[in-house]
């Protein structure tokens, strides 16, 4: 049974057919080739992972030969076990429903058969990314991913800032690209294959063994594991890297929803989940993975709790949720994180499809002090909208809750040296999350309206292939965390169960009353979190301009992102457009490269303008040259 | 019995009247003559080798050089006549189209 091939070729059939007949004879119809094939995929891979469960075996099979040079051989082959099963399910489940709902929001729009082979080939990339068995593919998948990523950021490519911002996600992401690639080259140098299988069983014993790195000794294994996290960090918006996803919103937002919070993103986390066996033995690699995420998730929650961009709210709640991955994946409950991946696709991408249904209503207003009161003419949207954010602040029952609920309690009782305190970042990150998330909402949808005139009479809820997405994506926010409810409240703890063979799972030793304090406390976290948000917003709506005003310092450097952005552009980018004036245009390449280029042709010019005087035209003069030569050639065979 | 030295120094002596003539004088017939002095210095020294060395294949070089030069001449003249009509001057001085 080769069925799960069909799982990755689908869409990139779809994406084939729509980018060679899109524009002149499918229009209007692409979406059609492209829901179905995603569809298709969303079956087989329903399919694999009810088999999975059903207990077949685990597929690692080669597909063809892609290259061979010596020793080192590649081919294009698949893994599918357990967490690729799962990674399938919720890559093909978001793209499907997003699908759906891009018919509904890129209605009219000139390039749609563009947008919807994008969307397609994405989700083959994504495919080819999680189903990989060697890291060359993953690589491939990698680079693949981003480049659609790319070209759906800048899909409205004549708006400057969209193209831009294309730009900016593609070139910060070369920086943690490089340090991929490094790893990918170490760790064939180290074992002489980059097959998973081979590496991963290889790793252990190399576990004690150092290299010279830049003139330190270093672990290799810790250095494999943080060039790989490189790469991690790049993907997944993870500071220091983190700056492209915030702008990466100038893209349709269900590209926002597919790629930049439910799968693309979480490409980090899965590397980090799928390398486990390396990372696990690095103390250092992890601590740095734990510390990464924890400081990332906390930073990115405090700016999102003064923006006033609905989109890029969002997007800081990405990356903070991200961090909370990397948290979890850094103290050792890889399973956990992925378990907060799987329930987070559902819970973001249903935040950004709401979000994309309010701009929709709006015309396209992003900013939240223009909203409010839209409960009444969009009830689908605030229900859903309502729910994800219940579910993502951590409200017990809902599938955010159970998620974080196991990250911060395999923090507090893992054996991780920052377990502890990546444990109170987390919490404090879940009370930011619930206050920012129930501002957006309060904001959005509660008290009176806000913007124009025009705009209100405008108002209005979305057609029925957005709001169809938005309920099915509500059902994931809610249900989705059931498979994994802990064994304290007497669930069984399936999904960690499921994911064990290839995650492992960490000893938690903490008593049940500690079980039941961490719960509490992140309970009454994410419940304040929400109070508070409603005394703010809903009760007292004057005290966030008193506070923004005591303390305006504050205030500022959070609205202001903490200046990341300058920080780059006075350090990277205004010396590197300053060097390329400067130096390579007016040095390197005025003064070396063209005067080369134009050197060579103009002393060529130079050396035959000397030549031709001799050639008089003169019939007599060739002559006497000729006779001087044979004069010669004749001295000399006498003379000699 | 002419000594073979002495046909050598006349072949010799004409050949380099001929060079001389060739690269001195500017009137293009008399250039023309020039090369077919050359041509028959050329045919002397042949046919005293042949001679001197009892081997008849240096006088049938001498036909074919002749013949060669027959060619030429009717060939040679043809052009000389072409050019006088264009340029109304035997004078090679005014044929300098050849330059690069």
């Amino acid at each position: 049974m080769n069925n799960y091939l069909l799982i990755p070729f689908l869409p990139l059939a779809a994406f084939v057919i729509n980018i060679l007949f899109g524009r002149r004879y499918l229009k209007e119809n692409a979406h059609w080739v492209s829901i179905l094939a995603v569809a298709g995929s969303w079956v087989l891979a329903v399919m694999t992972l009810t088999g999975m469960l059903a207990g077949k075996p685990i597929i690692n099979q080669d597909l063809y030969s892609w290259m061979v040079s010596g020793n080192f051989k590649v081919s294009v082959g698949f893994l599918i076990d357990q967490l690729t099963a799962v990674m399938l399910v919720v890559v093909t489940t978001c793209s499907t429903l997003i699908h759906v709902y891009s018919v509904g929001y890129m209605h009219g729009d000139k390039g749609y058969y563009r947008f919807f082979a994008y969307l397609s080939l994405f989700t083959f990339s994504m495919l080819m990314l999680v189903m990989a068995n060697n890291f060359l593919q993953l690589y491939f998948g990698w680079e693949a991913v981003g480049l659609c990523s790319y070209f759906l950021i800048g899909y409205y490519f004549d708006k400057k800032s969209a193209s831009d911002a294309g730009k900016k996600a593609f070139i910060v992401n070369r920086f943690g690209d490089f340090g991929f690639g490094l790893g990918v080259i170490m760790i064939f140098l180290t074992f002489g294959t980059i097959y998973y299988e081979p590496v991963f069983a290889q790793a252990g014993g190399l576990a004690s063994q150092t290299v010279n790195f830049l003139g330190y000794d270093v672990h290799l294994m810790t250095l494999i594991a943080l060039l790989l996290f490189c790469g991690a960090i790049g993907k997944s918006a993870q500071m220091p890297l983190h700056v492209w996803l915030p702008d990466a919103m100038e893209g349709p937002t269900p590209v926002s929803a597919l790629i930049h919070a439910a799968t693309m993103v979480t490409a980090g986390v899965f590397l980090v989940a799928r390398c486990s066996p390396l990372f696990s033995l690095s103390e250092t690699a992890l601590i740095v993975v734990a510390l990464t995420g924890a400081i990332t998730s906390l930073f990115a929650a405090t700016i999102g709790l003064v923006q006033n961009d609905i989109k890029r709210i969002i997007a800081y709640s990405t990356i903070s949720q991200l961090g909370y991955m990397f948290l979890a994946a850094g103290v050792g409950a890889y399973s956990a994180g992925v378990f907060h991946l799987y329930t987070h696709a559902f819970f973001k991408a249903l935040l950004f499809l709401c979000a994309g249904s309010v701009m929709h209503a709006m015309s396209g207003e992003l900013n939240l002090q223009k909203m409010g009161g839209l409960k009444k003419y969009m009830p689908v949207t605030y229900w859903t909208m309502l729910i994800a954010s219940l579910s993502i602040a951590g409200v017990p029952g809902l599938a955010g809750f159970f998620s974080k609920d196991e990250i911060l309690w395999l923090a507090y009782a893992g054996a991780s040296p920052v377990g502890r305190f990546v444990w109170v970042i987390g919490t404090v990150v879940a009370f930011l999350t619930a206050f920012y998330s129930f501002r957006l909402i309060f904001l959005t949808f509660h008290g009176k309206f806000r913007g124009t005139h025009e705009q209100e009479h405008h108002l209005h809820e979305s057609p029925k292939a957005m709001t169809i997405p938005l309920i099915l994506l509500c059902g994931g926010a809610i249900a989705s965390g059931w498979v994994g409810i802990p064994h304290l409240l007497g669930g069984g703890a399936h999904f960690t169960e499921f994911l064990k063979p290839v995650l492992g799972h960490p000893e938690a030793n903490a008593t049940h009353a500690e079980e039941w304090m961490v719960m509490a406390i992140s309970i009454i976290a994410g419940l304040s979190g929400i109070g508070l948000a409603a005394l703010f917003y809903l009760v007292k709506t004057d005290i966030p301009v008193k506070l923004a005003q005591q303390f305006s310092a504050v205030h500022k450097i959070l609205f202001n992102k903490y200046y990341v952005d300058e920080l780059y552009s006075f350090l990277i980018v205004r010396p590197a457009i300053w060097t390329a004036k400067n130096i390579l245009i007016n040095i390197t390449d005025t003064k070396i490269i063209e005067a080369v280029v134009n050197g060579i042709p103009k002393s060529i010019g130079a050396f035959s303008g000397q030549l031709r005087k001799i050639q008089t035209g003169f019939l007599q003069h060739y002559a006497a040259i000729m006779a001087t030569g044979i004069l010669i050639i004749i001295a000399v065979m006498l003379l000699r | 019995m002419v000594p073979l030295n002495w046909y050598l120094m006349l072949s010799a002596a004409v050949f380099a009247i001929g060079v001389l003539g060739f690269l001195i004088r500017r009137n293009i017939i008399i250039i023309f003559i020039s090369i077919e002095l050359m041509l028959n210095a050329v045919n002397i020294s042949l046919v005293a080798f042949s001679h001197y060395l009892q081997d008849l294949r240096g006088q049938i070089l001498v036909f074919f050089v002749i013949t060669v030069a027959a060619a030429e001449a009717a060939i040679g003249l043809a052009i000389i006549i072409a050019l006088f009509r264009n340029k109304d001057t035997v004078h090679v001085d005014e044929m300098n189209e050849m330059k690069g």
